[in-house]
């Protein structure tokens, strides 16, 4: 028996799971197999659904980690404006209903070694650094709405503002970038009057 | 002005005349024909009074005039800006001065609407002032200078008309083969500097002839025959003679003053002032000897068997070019130069009446010609000229050149009997022999050339117009000396170094008869054959009885090969040359295929050299060239097939990479 | 519970969403999949700020951040990808190949890269092409 499962086994052990750890693990699984739906299924609109479900589950991780804020600002965000969003934009690109098959291009196996051989080594290192690590759950909420919004507006209140700079900003630049430019269309009847 | 001064000012006036024209010559057209004329008469005004002033030779004890200024002090032997006018200088200075003065005016007539006339004019006034520098120079690198000038002038003058192949390929002919003869010139001048430490011509006369200093030559035979290259290149003897026929597609009055009269001759001048060097050397005389009776005979062979007068003419002039050589072999200088100078007047007359004889029948072509009848008399001042002319080159008493050929023979008989201390009487033999044959064949092509032209039988030749007057006064002046320059030579050994020119009656009556018997044969094969030329019709002719004479030259060159057959020779069975040469005339047209040698031995090796380097270049050194551009042209095309334009394909690429630069770094932090 | 559980769902979400960006080809799918990317970074913050127990929540600010600035992003990215879909008749993004090499004989990707941005005259012109096709 090897120094690490030793330690692991007289600490908390795998074999040994708690009852969040096996949540975490079920709802783990279902995020992880919906994620993967979304980035193979042949749908477009089907991704877009089961984005949602990616997200509602890494929300429920998010409450299962204590983060109650966070998880909701996981719902109300993701779910609730980014989908919608993603939804929209697929409507205006004219997205095909119905199974398209021409949704993956030809890097398909590149993409699919690279990413396998990614998680391989990005599996390997967490595994290897983190096997003995423990999260204690119980004392006390990390992530409460309290605790969340005080740190928030009492450490972090200059990045607050600027970030809400930086939506503004993101703001005027979409509008401006999906505002029909009426400006070409003078030109050219400039042109045709010239 | 003192005769120095006169003596300086006879190369340089046509000289200045020369840049003048070439500066003036587009912008003020008005002052080109004075600006070609006037320097070159004054320049002839100033040859005679320097020949007066100077009133004499070695022969009449008279010193020569030498001036000189150091030009540049090599180090080694110093090159000496240096004029030394004896009485051979003197002379073929007012010669040269005179036939280019002639030449001058009768371009004016004959060149009148040539819209190249400034350029040649300012040559021709180039030519004579480099002309005039060779005869006076008294150094060696400066007779060179005028040497090369000479060869550069004669290259752009023969190739005038370039329109046409073969005036262009003509001059370049020129051009190569009297630089194929320069080349081993320039290293005798250089050998013969080497052995006597002076390039100045008097210096090394004195220390060869003087008995008390004299110091004979390390190398005399090698020194003489490098020389004679480049003379025999210049003055057309066998075996580099084959440019001057071909350099007869230049105007006739280049070919006058040029190619009979003065260049050609300067190698023959340059032999008589460098004589001591070859005296020195019995092989080297031996050698001159050889090539003076070979160019005597063949090309008075050849002569006969040309169709184009100015052809006949060329061939003329390399004969009698070996008659001065001739001379020159058996010791006598002045036997050669009177020869030079009766043969530079008659001769230039010659072409110069050949020029009005091409225009006024419309072909230089002797077979059409023949074919029209009563061209005597629609030009009878070029007639009675040429006549008298075609007299003295055949050597008839008593005009001019048979007074001068009789002195080359005279002085042949002498050496021949073994009375010349220092020559072979091998060499005095074979000159003489040589001599007397040439004399019978001169004869017979004069003959063939005077009756082929003038005495055709056919159509009457249409009227081309009347000659300008400048043309024809120009042939009168010539004649005088043509008709009665002989008559000088009582007066001329004291200009030349004493001996004496008088004809001896045994080579008199020998030479007179010989070229009587070969004028009657001719007279008589041509009786015999002209009944045949009404039946071969021959002939174009190129009418512009309005335009410059030089027009219908210019035309008949271009057309004559394609009217008939050859450039050279004509299919005409009424031609008595032919009837008389038999067998041997097929060759004789074509210079006996010398030009054919030529072909095999440089022209061809020279030809596939030039493939092979250009083989070389294109093929071997293109290929490294192209390799070196085509490895990074495919590198960058197999590069460029990775730039899809495919974001994804990026990113993977960029992923792929730091994954793997990942992997290296785990690997590293954990020791592996 | 053991930071293992949270830290190996964050790597295998984000190497999908890496797969996803590379695989697809829609650009909205492609912002899909950029999404689950940030979700799996946004779950190692907070799985590690609750391991941490960090009094300053950092890392539970920063996921706050990191929602907003997504937000911002797919609304610039869907506006980017609705301008491409309007002049270029398509989303996809192997089809938008202007930064490609052109072939040495030099066809239309060298008149798109290289006169597009420079000519308002090529851009109308090429807009009236696709229309008229």
């Amino acid at each position: 028996m090897s120094p690490a499962l030793h330690l692991a086994a007289t600490g908390h052990g795998f074999l040994s799971p708690t009852g969040v750890e096996i949540a975490f693990l079920l709802v783990g699984i279902a995020t992880l197999g919906a994620a993967v739906l979304t980035v193979t299924t042949k749908q477009l609109v089907h991704a877009a659904l089961w984005l949602v479900v990616a997200l509602g589950g890494i929300a429920v991780e998010y409450l299962l980690l204590t983060a109650e804020f966070i998880a909701w600002v996981q719902v109300l965000i993701y779910v609730g404006s980014v989908v919608v969003l993603l939804l929209f934009g697929l409507m205006l690109t004219k997205a095909p209903i119905g199974p398209s098959p021409d949704a993956d291009s030809g890097n398909r196996p590149a993409a699919l070694a690279v990413a396998v051989a990614a998680a391989g080594l990005l599996v390997w290192v967490v595994v290897d650094a983190f096997r003995t690590t423990w999260i204690e759950l119980d004392k006390g909420v990390q992530g409460s709405t309290a605790a969340s919004g005080e740190s928030l507006f009492r450490h972090w209140v200059l990045p607050f503002e600027a970030l809400s700079v930086l939506l503004l900003a993101a703001l005027v630049g979409a509008i401006v970038l999906s505002r029909k430019t009426a400006e070409p269309r003078d030109a050219q009847s400039g042109k045709e009057k010239r | 002005m003192t005769t120095t001064t006169a003596a300086v000012l006879v190369p340089l006036l046509p000289f200045l005349g020369a840049v003048a024209g070439l500066l003036l010559g587009r912008r003020a057209p008005g002052f080109v024909r004075p600006l070609a004329v006037l320097p070159t008469l004054a320049a002839a005004g100033l040859a005679v009074l320097v020949a007066v002033r100077q009133g004499g030779g070695a022969g009449g004890g008279t010193a020569p005039l030498t001036a000189a200024t150091r030009l540049a002090d090599t180090g080694s032997v110093p090159i000496d800006l240096a004029l030394q006018v004896d009485g051979f200088a003197a002379l073929v200075a007012v010669l040269v001065a005179v036939v280019a003065c002639c030449v001058q005016i009768y371009s004016t007539g004959y060149l009148r609407d040539d819209p190249r006339y400034p350029s040649y004019a300012a040559l021709v006034s180039l030519f004579t002032a480099a002309m005039l520098l060779v005869v006076y120079s008294d150094d060696l690198i400066v007779l060179l200078v005028g040497w090369e000038i000479m060869g550069i002038c004669s290259y752009f003058l023969v190739g005038h008309y370039w329109e046409t192949a073969a005036a262009r390929s003509a001059s370049l002919k020129a051009f190569l083969v009297t630089k194929l003869g320069d080349v081993p010139f320039l290293i005798g001048i250089f050998a013969l500097a080497g052995d006597t430490g002076t390039f100045r011509i008097s210096e090394i006369h004195t220390r060869l002839t003087s008995e008390t200093a004299g110091v004979p030559l390390d190398h005399p035979t090698l020194i003489a025959l490098l020389l004679l290259a480049g003379v025999a290149g210049k003055s057309a003897q066998f075996p580099l003679h084959t440019w001057l026929p071909d350099a007869m597609a230049g105007p006739t009055p280049v070919s006058a003053l040029i190619h009979a009269a003065t260049m050609v001759a300067a190698g023959v001048f340059v032999v008589a002032r460098l004589l001591p060097v070859f005296a020195s050397s019995a092989a080297a005389l031996a050698v001159l000897a050889a090539m003076a009776a070979v160019t005597m005979v063949g090309s008075a062979l050849a002569a006969l068997a040309q169709d184009d007068i100015k052809r006949v003419l060329a061939y003329s002039t390399v004969g009698q070019l070996g008659y001065m050589t001739g001379a020159l072999a058996v010791d006598d200088r002045g036997a050669a130069v009177f020869h030079l100078i009766t043969h530079g007047a008659f001769k230039a007359l010659l072409f110069l009446g050949a020029g009005v004889v091409i225009h006024a029948a419309g072909s230089n072509s002797l077979a059409a010609m023949s074919r029209m009848s009563g061209l005597a008399q629609r030009i009878p001042d070029a007639f009675w000229t040429m006549t008298v002319a075609l007299l003295a080159l055949a050597a008839i008493p008593p005009f001019a050149g048979f007074f001068s050929k009789e002195a080359v023979l005279g002085t042949a008989e002498h050496a021949a009997t073994g009375h010349t201390p220092g020559v072979p009487e091998g060499v005095g033999w074979t000159v003489l022999l040589a001599g007397l044959l040439t004399a019978l064949l001169t004869a017979g092509y004069a003959a063939r050339l005077w009756l082929l032209a003038f005495h055709g039988r056919g159509e009457p030749v249409p009227d081309h117009g009347k000659q300008p007057v400048a043309m024809n006064a120009v042939l009168w002046v010539l004649f005088i000396p043509t008709a009665a320059l002989g008559l000088a030579y009582g007066t001329l050994p004291d200009w030349f170094d004493g001996e004496t020119l008088t004809p001896t009656l045994t080579t008199s009556v020998l030479g007179t008869g010989l070229a009587l018997v070969g004028a009657l044969v001719m007279y008589g094969a041509w009786r015999h054959s002209s009944a045949r030329a009404a039946r071969v019709p021959l002939g174009a002719v190129a009418a512009h009885p309005e335009a410059a004479d030089a027009v219908s030259e210019a035309e008949a060159i271009a057309t004559h090969e394609a009217a008939y057959g050859s450039i050279a020779g004509a299919s005409d069975p009424a031609d008595p040359g032919r009837l008389l040469l038999g067998p041997l005339h097929r060759h004789a047209a074509v210079g006996f295929h010398l030009d054919a040698v030529y072909s095999a031995l440089f022209v061809r090796p020279v030809a596939a050299a030039a493939r092979l380097v250009r083989f070389l270049d294109r093929e071997v050194v293109e290929t490294y060239v192209r390799g070196a551009g085509g490895a990074p042209r495919l590198l960058g095309a197999a590069v460029r097939r990775a730039q899809t334009g495919n974001v994804q394909t990026y990113l993977g690429a960029l992923l792929a990479g730091s994954l793997v630069l990942a992997v290296a770094a785990v690997l590293v932090a954990a020791g592996a | 519970m053991h930071l293992a559980y949270p830290a190996v769902l964050a790597v295998l979400l984000f190497c999908t969403g890496l797969y996803g960006v590379l695989a697809r080809r829609n650009a909205i799918l492609v912002l899909m999949s950029v999404e689950l990317m940030l979700n799996a970074v946004n779950l190692n913050l907070v799985a590690f700020d609750v391991w941490l127990r960090d009094t300053l929540h950092a890392g539970q600010a920063l996921t706050l951040f990191t929602i907003a600035i997504a937000a911002a992003e797919i609304g610039i990215g869907l506006a980017i990808v609705l301008l491409v879909h309007r002049n270029r008749g398509t989303a996809d993004v192997d089809k938008l190949r202007d930064l490609a090499d052109p072939p040495s004989d030099g066809q239309d990707p060298m008149d798109d890269s290289m006169a597009a941005p420079t000519d308002n005259d090529a851009d109308q012109a090429r807009r009236a092409r696709r229309q008229t096709a």
